[in-house]
């Protein structure tokens, strides 16, 4: 394996990796504030077992998240030292706070695991909290981080040099906004429905249904919102990466010829040696719509862009295609919940309805992950956008192939360990929340 | 503020030495003990460290990104030749990590047990190792930035006499500071008298491999001697980490706990200071003779500006609520 390849591949695991753990450490959280304030306020036991094995989930994803976020902060010298020779002086201002929110983090977290009968109720409520709103701003600001390599700002690029360097700016650019907003609704959606599908299986499996009926309706409820809030974060997203890297754009609607009006390609087989695509469906005029809010308005093909500079077309567009079909699945079934909770109607007798749920519970993860593969494959072949290529960011050092295997293993095992964990945790529902209480810990 | 800046990044690595390297040493400690001790000694760890362990790996990050925002060339520098050690680091890092929480969260205590604490144990020990043979190789002066073939560029510049023995010499500290803090984290008098036992048997193997690391600094030409006794920072910080020692004992053998940590922090806090000072503020020593400073490889203005500020402000918002952590979960006398 080529040592270029190997180094974006395994870089492309350890964020693909880090992205889930992460996501489900910064949501979960809430879910777990929200019942744990309901047991604060109605005393029902149910609540407080709730909280107490959501936070075991938050324990154990934060952990995974923590360790392979530390192993990202040395992974950008490994394998891109050129690149942060040049740009971790200039986009480094969120890392730099993102340290601060990660610490706040883990000492909330400590406080909340361990504060069960050793602080004020109300402060280890909001210790919980401060774990949910840190974790959030860690994620928007290591958002901010990735979105100046999309959109990069705050310094001027002098024959080859970076100079007038100016952090703040850098940190505020063109990208941060739609993209830190597009992660988080992403992250509220796929840990929701993850969470809700799981809660749901129990609950047609009849398992402590009432336990698992309570967990759901939290978890819905976030998910739902988020997932129709999605679309429009999404809008926004379309019309700012038309305006910025319009070769991105283009990639992910496969548009190879300018066109005016351009329509909205769904689905397709590309061809990128012939440049076509063929069996999608077209829709007249929507793409023009999309990116630029008019029916009429040319969009940039990559006919325009130079040949060196386009990204690989048929992963960007698939990856594309993925997102906005299950973000669209995800979006019917919320509305489908939204309008059986107004009729009132009770949720144990539309097994169907659950049933959507259990079948989301891998999707909205597929979706998150696609949407990344779309912002960074979409970027290729920049590192920064515009002033580096990702091939002359490259470590020296040869042999990262085997890196690649080994950093591969270790991830794969880790998620198999802890999914394992997890099954266990569910399965040991009964046994820790329903017998004797002083037994869970 | 540089000089913040640099405060800070000595603040950060000075302090994951002191609760990280103590958290890796309760795992070192766990793999010296005897079978039948373990499930005691786990016991007692993890009431000890539970509440402050993610917390205690949070300084490695803070200095990680101190260096590659505000001294780049330094960051990139490592990366690239010490790749290696630095990788394998990070897997225990990886390994122990989850490892350890894995261990407390799995639902059901079964076989899987057997195996989380194999890996916590052995990644322990290979994490401290791996983090004294970087911290000795950034000073040994056998990273070699010119190198053209790979084991001159990728392997020799950590795989010497002198990193090597730093290694074992942090892998020592560790398991010191460990069994000092649990001494004072168990209020059975069976297992005060083993954290001792490991606290001397860890001090003694603490001096054997700091001696061995002069002797392996002779080997490969290091003025180690020159840096520590020639300068009277070294001097007094030698001297002092040596008055200490022998309070160090005298104390355990009384058992007095709340005095012993401190006095365990400032001993390692001394020996840091005295191997650092004489080249400080060089970070890296090259082959070729050249160092790498802090001073002269710092960033731009403004990005040391804004980075000093967000760490003042950081450390107004961790360090109480840190302290809290601490104060709050610290074992009460009963």
């Amino acid at each position: 394996m080529d040592d270029f390849i190997a180094a974006r591949s395994q870089m492309a695991l350890s964020l693909g990796f880090h992205i889930i753990f992460s996501c489900i450490g910064m949501v979960m959280p809430f879910f777990m504030a929200v019942s744990h304030y309901k047991w604060l306020k109605t005393n029902d036991e149910v609540y407080k077992n709730l909280t107490k094995a959501w936070s075991k989930g938050v324990a154990i994803f934060f952990a995974t998240g923590a360790v392979s976020g530390t192993m990202l902060s040395f992974e950008l010298g490994l394998l891109w030292p050129k690149f942060m020779d040049h740009a971790g002086p200039i986009f480094g201002m969120p890392f730099s706070l993102e340290g601060t929110a990660f610490f706040i983090e883990a000492i909330a977290l400590g406080f909340f695991l361990y504060g069960w009968n050793k602080l004020n109720k109300w402060f280890h409520w909001f210790t919980g909290m401060v774990v949910g709103v840190s974790g959030l701003a860690s994620g928007i600001l290591v958002v901010a981080a990735n979105a100046w390599m999309n959109s990069p700002a705050g310094f001027d690029f002098v024959n080859g040099q970076y100079l007038n360097i100016d952090p703040i700016q850098a940190m505020f650019n063109k990208a941060w906004f739609s993209q830190a907003l597009h992660m988080c609704l992403a992250a509220f959606t796929a840990t929701g429905f993850a969470v809700a599908g799981v809660h749901a299986l129990m609950i047609l499996r009849n398992r402590n249904a009432y336990f698992h009926l309570k967990a759901f309706k939290i978890a819905a409820v976030f998910a739902c919102i988020a997932a129709v809030l999605q679309p429009l974060s999404g809008d926004i997203s379309a019309k700012d990466v038309a305006k910025r890297q319009p070769a991105k754009l283009a990639a992910m609607e496969a548009l190879y010829k300018t066109e005016k009006p351009a329509p909205l390609l769904i689905g397709g087989i590309v061809n990128e040696k012939d440049k076509t695509v063929t069996g999608a469906i077209k829709i007249p005029g929507a793409l023009s719509f999309l990116a630029h809010g008019d029916f009429k308005a040319e969009v940039k093909g990559l006919d325009q862009i130079p040949e060196n500079e386009h990204p690989p077309v048929a992963i960007t567009h698939y990856a594309f295609q993925i997102m906005v079909g299950i973000g669209t699945l995800l979006l019917l079934i919320s509305l489908t919940y939204f309008f059986i909770l107004f009729k009132k109607k009770p949720l144990t007798e539309k097994r169907w309805l659950l049933k959507l749920f259990v079948l989301a519970i891998p999707l909205g993860y597929l979706a998150l992950e696609a949407g990344w593969v779309v912002t960074e494959v979409g970027r290729q072949p920049w590192i920064i956008y515009g002033i580096m290529h990702t091939k002359d960011a490259v470590t020296p050092m040869p042999g990262i192939a085997y890196s690649f295997y080994i950093f591969s293993a270790i991830y794969i095992s880790l998620s198999i360990i802890v999914t394992f964990l997890l099954y266990r945790q569910i399965k040991m529902v009964p046994v820790l929340y329903h017998k004797d209480e002083s037994n869970s810990n | 503020m540089k000089e913040v800046v640099i405060t800070f990044l000595c603040m950060a690595i000075l302090l994951y030495f002191l609760l990280g390297g103590a958290d890796f040493g309760a795992g070192i400690i766990e793999l010296f003990t005897s079978t039948k001790n373990r499930s005691r000694t786990r016991k007692t760890m993890y009431h000890a460290i539970g509440p402050v362990w993610e917390a205690n790996h949070m300084w490695l990050i803070i200095a990680i990104v101190i260096l590659f925002v505000g001294f780049p060339f330094i960051y990139t520098t490592m990366s690239v030749y010490l790749h290696i050690p630095l990788a394998i680091m990070l897997i225990g890092i990886i390994a122990r990590g989850t490892a350890f929480v894995f261990r407390h969260y799995d639902a059901v205590k079964d076989d899987m047990q057997w195996l989380y604490n194999r890996i916590f144990r052995y990644s322990s020990f290979v994490t401290a190792l791996f983090l004294g043979i970087i911290a000795g190789s950034l000073i040994s002066g056998h990273i070699d930035s010119q190198a053209t073939d790979f084991y001159t560029a990728y392997i020799s510049g950590w795989l010497n006499w002198f990193s090597v023995a730093v290694g074992f010499f942090t892998v020592s500290l560790c398991g010191f500071l460990a069994a000092i803090y649990l001494i004072g984290e168990t209020t059975e008098a069976h297992d005060k008298r083993r954290f001792i036992k490991k606290a001397k048997f860890m001090n003694v193997a603490a001096v054997v491999f700091g001696a061995m690391v002069f002797i392996a600094a002779q080997r490969d030409k290091i003025p180690l001697i020159d840096w520590v006794f020639k300068s009277n920072v070294g001097l007094s910080a030698i001297i002092l980490a040596s008055i200490s020692l022998v309070l160090l004992w005298y104390l355990l053998i009384k058992g007095k706990t709340k005095v012993l940590r401190i006095l365990a922090g400032f001993q390692v806090t001394m020996i840091l200071l005295a191997i650092s000072y004489a080249h400080f503020p060089n970070f890296i020593r090259l082959k070729s003779g050249d160092a790498i400073s802090l001073l002269e490889t710092a960033g731009p203005e403004k990005t040391i500006y804004s980075l000093g500020l967000a760490l003042l402000l950081g450390s107004i918002l961790i360090l109480p609520f840190l302290g809290y952590l601490f104060y709050k979960f610290q074992k009460k006398e009963e």
